[in-house]
């Protein structure tokens, strides 16, 4: 039997293999290089990029918990001078789509970084990262506000032809309501999920263990959580989406397939792992093969309920 | 920088409470600098997603050696593994300490806790010899100094409980040296210990116009600067600031360089 075909179009972007690496947990690229063959990802997703550089929070920014992390680092980044300038550089010498994960303060700030860097040559898509405060308007999350992410969606759209990828956050009502709005605002993709807020304290000293309060959780603890999100808005749209949460095995990975995902990213356990993503590619076609399938498409959505 | 797959040695107690850990890590081992540490992935450590740093004590003949104490879930799981078990390594990582130390420089270190094991890699590469100060709670605390002495360094103990060596803090003795040999030595400090000691090793450099090398101890996650947990505050030529990654640009710094008691400098 010949080998399984693994390699996905997702967006319009051909890649290799249908895992990528999550945006804030492989930096820009170039820590990672060293370790992991960059070209063998299915696509690179950066870290937040803003208009503007910016410091982030203070720390302690991290803690792990049972079979998680909680994340505070408060979206630091060079700015999308400081990224074009910096990093894309680099990052165009690797045969491997660049997704650069965006986000604003306010709409026109979205706007404004989607403006820049569509600019740009080596960009292939955007992923719209709407888990933050809009500091304009109450600072009422982007994501978890129907009426917000409907606009912040639309104007992005209106300023890129790149693909446009929001990011939806798990921490909503009904996820199938804004996979709904995102479609309908012309995105052509859904990563599905972002970390999930969380905090920890310590008991000692009654003092939070994370200088910003409250984080981000992600590592196996979200994993079921994120697989249903995903089999959630998989059931509303018809765009492909990006499965995100606690992705450390192939076995992992297919859940998200299962439920409805086109693609994977693997974020949290690069940290532990940083192969991780070529060892999920492997046994995904070790999957396929066991399982006398052609090509990842066969298995996506095929949930038996 | 790379992963490694290595196998445990030896492991066994090295006295003060700390364990040593020998692993055959060939591709690894040559490449380490003073100052530099490798991030370990503790075999069977369940319900864990981060890998532990640690300082090199030894690096030679293809064999990396680390000394380390239980404090934690991550430490304790470490110090039953046995050897011939499985360690993925990545390193070396971070700058380490500069050795190209001006041939009149005397070298001072300054430990506590495990940086006396992260120090004397750096007493074993410099060219010249130099003075030890370390400190701790109790006798029990105080590691390494016969391995010191056996390179032909003094070793200067002070112990808050007076179990060993002088009662109180280091910079008790430090200073002592200090106030009998500014003039007749150059010194150049290299320092790795808790925050408050660093800062008061820092203060002293500046005042008299020394350099001082300090290793800071930060909470790392990815240890290769992806993640951004590991950030110093350091002091930008225009009076503002700017985030350094301890795990990349550290974790050694200049004195002059940070910028502590920000309102969010961890204790
Ligand atoms: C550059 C560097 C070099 C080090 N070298 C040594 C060494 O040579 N010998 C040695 O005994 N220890 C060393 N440490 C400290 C060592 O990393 C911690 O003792 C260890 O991570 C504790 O893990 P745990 O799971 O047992 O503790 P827990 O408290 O259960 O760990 C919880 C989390 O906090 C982190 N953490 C806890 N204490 C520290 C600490 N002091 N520094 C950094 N992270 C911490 C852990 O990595 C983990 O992510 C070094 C730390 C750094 C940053
Ligand atoms: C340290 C860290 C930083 C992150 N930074 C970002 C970010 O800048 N933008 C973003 O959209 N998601 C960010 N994320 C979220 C991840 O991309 C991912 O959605 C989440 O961690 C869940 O996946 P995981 O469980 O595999 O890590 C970050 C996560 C971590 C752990
Ligand atoms: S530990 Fe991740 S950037 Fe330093």
């Amino acid at each position: 039997m010949t080998t399984p075909d693994i390699s996905i179009k997702l967006a319009g972007i051909p890649m290799k293999n249908p895992v990528m690496v999550a945006s804030g947990t492989f930096g820009y690229g170039p820590e990672y290089a060293p370790l992991v063959d960059l070209a063998k990802l299915g696509a690179l997703v950066v870290k937040g990029i803003s208009p503007e550089p910016w410091r982030g929070n203070p720390t302690p920014r991290t803690v792990e918990v049972a079979s998680g992390l909680i994340n505070a680092i408060g979206l630091q980044n060079p700015g999308a001078e400081g990224f074009l300038r910096d990093y894309l550089p680099f990052l165009r010498k690797f045969d491997v789509p660049v997704i650069v994960n965006i986000w604003g303060r306010t709409i026109e700030g979205y706007a404004a970084v989607a403006a820049r860097l569509s600019q740009a040559e080596g960009i292939a898509a955007l992923e719209l990262n709407v888990s933050c405060p809009n500091i304009k308007e109450g600072s009422k999350s982007f994501g978890s506000n129907a009426d917000m992410f409907k606009r912040v969606v639309a104007a992005t759209r209106a300023v890129t032809k790149l693909p446009l990828i929001p990011k939806l956050a798990p921490d909503v009502f009904r996820i199938g309501e804004f996979a709904r709005i995102a479609e309908a605002e012309g995105a052509d993709a859904l990563a599905i999920t972002n970390s999930v807020p969380a905090m920890a304290i310590d008991i000692e000293t009654r003092r939070p263990k994370l200088a910003n309060v409250t984080g981000g959780l992600s590592g196996p603890a979200i994993r079921p959580i994120a697989v249903r999100l995903v089999w959630e808005a998989a059931k509303a749209v018809k765009i492909p989406i990006i499965g995100i949460g606690g992705i450390y095995s192939a076995a992992d990975a297919l859940e998200f397939f299962i439920a409805g995902a086109s693609a994977v990213a693997v974020g949290t356990a690069n940290f532990l792992e940083p192969t991780t993503a070529l060892t999920v590619a492997d046994g995904l076609r070790d999957y396929l093969a066991r399982h006398k399938l052609g090509s990842i498409h066969e298995l996506v959505g095929t949930l038996a309920c | 920088m790379q992963l490694e797959t290595v196998s445990i040695i030896e492991h066994r107690d090295y006295g003060a409470g700390y364990r040593l850990l020998r692993l055959a890590a060939p591709q690894i081992a040559p490449q380490v600098r003073p100052g530099q540490f490798v991030h370990v992935r503790i075999p069977r450590l369940e319900a864990s997603v981060l890998r532990r740093p640690f300082s090199v004590f030894k690096a030679e003949n293809g064999e990396l050696t680390l000394l380390y104490k239980s404090v934690g879930h991550g430490t304790s799981v470490l110090a039953v593994a046995a050897p011939g078990e499985i360690v993925s390594l990545i390193g070396p990582l971070g700058n380490g300490f500069p050795l190209d130390l001006p041939a009149d420089r005397t070298p001072v270190l300054v430990a506590g806790g495990y940086g006396m094991a992260a120090l004397y890699l750096l007493a074993r590469r410099l060219p010249q010899k130099g003075v030890v100060f370390a400190g701790g709670r109790s006798t029990q605390d105080v590691l390494c100094v016969e391995d010191f002495e056996a390179l032909g360094w003094k070793v200067h103990i002070a112990t808050q409980d007076g179990s060993r060596g002088v009662r109180g803090l280091v910079t008790g003795p430090f200073d002592a040296w200090l106030a009998e040999h500014r003039t007749n030595l150059a010194p150049e400090f290299f320092a790795c210990g808790p925050n408050a000691m660093l800062q008061e090793i820092g203060a002293r450099a500046i005042a008299g116009g020394w350099r001082a090398w300090l290793s800071v101890d930060r909470h790392m996650g990815c240890g290769v600067g992806a993640c951004l947990t590991c950030v110093v505050k350091l002091q930008d030529t225009d009076g503002t600031w700017f985030w350094a990654r301890s795990c990349k640009e550290g974790p050694v710094f200049e004195a002059r360089q940070i910028r502590w008691n920000g309102e969010d400098d961890e204790a």
